[in-house]
């Protein structure tokens, strides 16, 4: 095993939400969005973090990117730990950690030219290069991702969501980062097009040595592209492996469930979804124990008790008492 | 006897842009019972053929062709004629269950006024109705939760309910306009069993539009797929994903992640959607298409073939 | 690989790219075009124009200044008094023998001066408030919205006597404690549209290439937004004028012998019923003209940028 690029260490995120408050000065309440996440990243590898809409997935890259800040925890990219309260730490960690997002649409400014869009990070960041060097990059990027040169000049909602995904991936590369978080990029996407960009994806992190954590709700997708799998719910971990294997024999009873439920492209295979009953807990105000254990087929005292540590054997992570 | 039969339907929209040619002559039936599914990617126009069998179109639509229901078609109906028609003969599911539902109704009320305004029944009749209909969606406690509002159920218990307002009336046709989209998979796969259940409890037909092949495999009897506003192919579900006679369908399968298929490699297809704004003259796929010749950018092929119907001059078959 | 060739050479390939080289145009130059189609804004265009020359250039043709009394026709004001091109003027004169044409001039160089500059430093003022409070929320939102919120309760006929009284009638205090009054026009609006654009995700992108929040408010969302500002700015500009108009109807506007619409207005109205119309007649004319374009040209803007219409 290489020395990982990123490791991220009991991340946790909460946000203030004046939701249910008195009066305008009482404490405003908390909601939890991350709660407790560790993982790390290999050079050159693929992260995939999947789970069901609200289990934070897409809160937990945005903290790593700084966009929200971490309330607990810590980053540590190539080494050294990330102070996101700093504002130079934050500028060096987006030297070299870049996001591609869910809408591309609504990822570029409708009010740029796909030209003004790609230097802007050239200008910022390349200021190795000289002018000429950079107006060759922003050109050679485009190139990669296939948009021609005659349409350099145009403004995003001339383009298909395919095409607005490719101009947000040069983007990001612009700024030749090492690791690029990828925010649900394919999700609105047509089934064709995501094909595509998925593999754009692929052919660059191969060419440019890059780290990708790969975040979406769809598991199909996930595995296609991921080395390692990281399940969420309701911002904790459950469970964490190699990829081919999590699928395989998923032994977290969420995972168990979520992987039952995955519609097969394929009329002779009947999909037997594992049903789950129970409510999901409100994020205001977690359970004690297991995050599942309301919803999980399996619960018994111990669950409400106390919180399973996630347990690692055979390469493989999992938060469950009863773990198979 | 076919229960619904679309013919030559051609739907155009006017727009600031020009004319958008949003569906392109299509034609297929439904008969009674049957579950078919309309795949297609956006702008396929799929949702707008939902649209127009119900009498929903924008208000910008130009609409051309028949849609018989019952020997009646129904563009041709009075809007009185069409909201009888509408949710007792034919009701619709839509994508985002909050918005179907009205947020300020508590949802037995939603349900109740269904069936005094169809049925004439009382208050009292429609309150029982309203509790088996939710009951049928496997609603837990029904009874107690038939006063509460939309926002107090989950997801999927909201579109349960959008389901239970559909199937009300007991309809012959249900137009289920990607009903799972807006759910997580998990729900998905519980409300795709609940609705292939009620379905051969009701022997209700079922248009299920979807741009999701995975649904489709678990679900339909018979598939067509769209693109660019024309029927590429249409086929029983089985034979469709086993052998493609369309080079669209087998791009749309290949580009396809499977979860249980590793190794597959992920093929897609090269360009980008068909521009609408100009009229078809040609296949609208033959400039994604690696097998085009130039007659397929010439000439639009009509559909052919018998349970398996495809509009290609160069079928899969014949290449392979 | 030949189909690929062959695919390079059909007709349909090389249609495909025609149309995808049709230029393409920015979200203004769309908007010009929309507003140019539209005549009767195009007419009130010209109509400002217009107007706004005469205020300029009005003088030059003028016999007399705004200010001169004609002695010759004092006491007969009502038989002599009228429009007349042979003594020059000719609008009339003023119940106190001064020139109406030059008072004319002089009143639309003061209401257009004051409506242009006191409308749009307005705007400007309250949509940079407004984007500040929009994009950062939090305490200096409410802080900003608590303040919004008194401010609309104070009487601002009160505060224009209360601020002249100790700071003078001149003219650029005129425009000051119009400014003061609007400060809050286009405030919600521009937070409103802020508050959502801040959620997009080209917003997180710039951010994810280390923008400060002052760039990213000016460089990112002030373009989003200036077709609001812009719009709202039509609409505040005849708002002040007509704020001017009915300050110094009521007497507490302009300083003497300066004038503007509304106190001409005001004097020819309370004349009026001496039989000499004209006193009224040609500043109210002047005013509608202004307020009817004004109207017209924020309607032409409104639906050339806004984009509801648009597909």
């Amino acid at each position: 095993m290489s020395e990982p690029i990123l490791t991220v260490e009991d991340l946790k995120v909460t946000f203030d939400t004046r939701q249910g408050r008195k009066w305008p000065w009482s404490p405003m309440k908390k909601v939890h969005a991350v709660n407790g996440v560790s993982l790390s990243l290999e050079r050159g590898r693929t992260l995939g973090v999947v789970g069901e809409s609200g289990c934070g997935k897409s809160t937990l890259i945005r903290a790593i990117a700084g966009l929200v800040t971490p309330t607990g925890g810590t980053v540590t990219l190539e080494g050294r730990a990330v102070d996101y309260g700093s504002r130079a730490d934050v500028l060096a960690l987006r030297h070299k950690v870049q996001m591609i997002f869910q809408d591309p649409v609504a990822s570029l400014n409708p009010r740029m030219t796909v030209r003004e869009i790609v230097s802007e990070p050239t200008r910022r960041f390349r200021g190795d290069l000289d002018p000429e060097a950079q107006d060759k990059l922003v050109h050679d990027l485009l190139d990669r991702v296939g948009i021609a040169q005659r349409n350099f000049n145009r403004y995003p909602h001339e383009f298909s969501g395919g095409q607005c995904q490719r101009i947000g991936i040069a983007r990001a590369l612009a700024v030749n980062p090492k690791i690029l978080l990828c925010d649900e990029p394919v999700s609105a996407l047509d089934v064709s097009i995501q094909a595509q960009v998925v593999n754009l994806l692929r052919e660059l992190q191969a060419e440019m040595g890059l780290s990708l954590i790969f975040v979406a709700h769809d598991l199909g997708v996930v595995r296609h592209i991921s080395d390692d799998i990281l399940v969420m719910y309701m911002g904790g971990m459950m469970e964490k492996g190699e990829s081919d294997a999590l699928v395989r024999t998923p032994r977290h009873p969420y995972t168990q469930a979520l992987l039952s439920s995955v519609p097969v492209p394929d009329p002779n295979v009947i999909v037997e979804p594992q049903v789950l009953e129970g409510d999901l807990p409100s994020p205001l105000n977690l359970p004690e124990g297991c995050l599942f254990q309301s919803r999980c087929p399996k619960r018994q005292d111990a669950c409400k008790a106390t919180k399973p540590a996630l347990l690692a054997a055979g390469g493989r992570e999992v938060a469950c008492h009863f773990a198979e | 006897m076919s229960l619904l039969s679309v013919q030559d339907l051609a739907i155009r929209f006017s727009t600031g842009d020009g004319t958008v040619h949003a569906v392109n002559n299509v034609s297929f039936d439904i008969a009674p019972g049957e579950k078919v599914a309309l795949v297609g990617e956006s702008g396929s126009g799929k949702s707008q053929i939902a649209l127009s069998i119900m009498g929903l179109l924008a208000k910008n639509a130009q609409v051309s062709g028949r849609i018989l229901h019952e020997g009646r078609d129904l563009l041709t109906l009075s809007q009185d004629a069409l909201n009888k028609v509408r949710a007792k003969k034919i009701a619709m599911i839509f994508q985002d269950p909050m918005s179907a539902l009205n947020p300020y109704m508590r949802v037995g009320r939603q349900l109740t006024e269904i069936v005094e305004l169809h049925e004439g029944l009382g208050r009292a009749d429609a309150r029982k109705r309203a509790i088996e209909a939710m009951e049928a969606v496997q609603i837990p406690d029904a009874k107690n939760r038939i006063d509460a509002y939309p926002h107090e159920f989950s997801g999927g218990m909201r579109q349960r309910i959008v389901i239970a307002m559909a199937l009300i009336c007991k309809p012959g046709l249900i137009l289920a306009d990607e009903p799972t989209t807006a759910l997580d998979v998990t729900v998905q796969a519980q409300i795709m069993r609940l609705l292939d259940e009620i379905q051969s409890e009701l022997n209700t037909a079922v248009l299920l539009i979807t741009h999701d092949l995975g649904v489709v495999a678990g679900f339909c009897d018979r598939s067509m797929v769209l693109y660019g506003g024309r029927m590429m192919e249409t086929a029983p579900t089985k034979d469709l994903f086993a052998a493609p006679s369309h080079p669209y369908t087998r791009g749309l399968l290949r580009a396809v992640p499977n979860i249980n298929d590793a190794a597959g490699e992920l093929r897609a297809i090269p360009g980008s959607p068909p521009n609408q704004l100009r009229p078809l003259t040609h296949c609208p796929f033959a400039a994604r298409c690696v097998d085009a010749v130039e007659q397929c950018r010439s000439t639009l092929p009509e559909l052919t073939g018998e349970a398996t119907k495809r509009a290609c001059l160069r079928p899969v078959e014949a290449l392979s | 690989m030949t189909s690929a060739k062959a695919r390079l050479q059909s007709q349909a390939f090389v249609e495909d790219v025609a149309e995808e080289m049709l230029s393409s145009r920015s979200f203004w130059a769309d908007a010009r075009a929309r507003f140019f189609k539209n005549r009767m804004a195009l007419v009130s265009v010209f109509m400002l124009f217009l107007l706004v020359l005469f205020a300029i250039f009005g003088n030059v043709i003028a016999q007399w200044s705004y200010e001169e009394i004609d002695w010759n026709l004092l006491g007969m004001i009502k038989e002599e008094g009228g429009p007349s091109i042979a003594n020059g003027h000719y609008f009339g004169v003023d119940e106190l023998g001064r020139d109406m044409y030059a008072r004319v001039v002089q009143g639309s160089r003061t209401s257009l001066l004051v409506g242009f500059v006191a409308g749009i430093a307005s705007v400007l003022i309250g949509s940079t408030i407004g984007a500040f409070a929009g994009y950062f929320g939090g305490r200096f939102d409410s802080i900003v919205m608590g303040g919004y919120t008194i401010w609309l309760s104070v009487p601002y006929i009160i505060f224009f006597v209360v601020w002249q009284a100790f700071f003078g009638r001149s003219l650029g205090q005129m425009i000051l404690v119009i400014v003061l009054v609007n400060w809050t026009a286009g405030l919600l609006i521009v937070r409103g549209q802020v508050m959502m654009l801040r959620n997009r995700e080209f917003v997180d992108a710039a951010r994810m290439l280390g923008l400060s929040d002052v760039a990213i408010i000016f460089r990112h969302i002030a373009p989003n937004i200036l077709w609001v500002v812009v719009i709202y700015t039509s609409m505040v500009v005849p708002e002040v004028i007509m704020m001017e108009s009915l300050v110094s109807f009521l007497g507490v506007g302009i300083q003497e012998p300066n004038t503007s619409w509304g106190a001409l207005i005001s004097e020819g109205a309370s004349t009026m019923t001496f039989g000499t119309l004209w006193q009224l007649a040609f500043p109210a004319a002047f005013f509608v003209i202004a307020q009817v374009s004004l109207y017209y040209i924020g309607d032409g803007l409104r639906d050339a940028l806004d984009p509801k219409d648009r597909l």
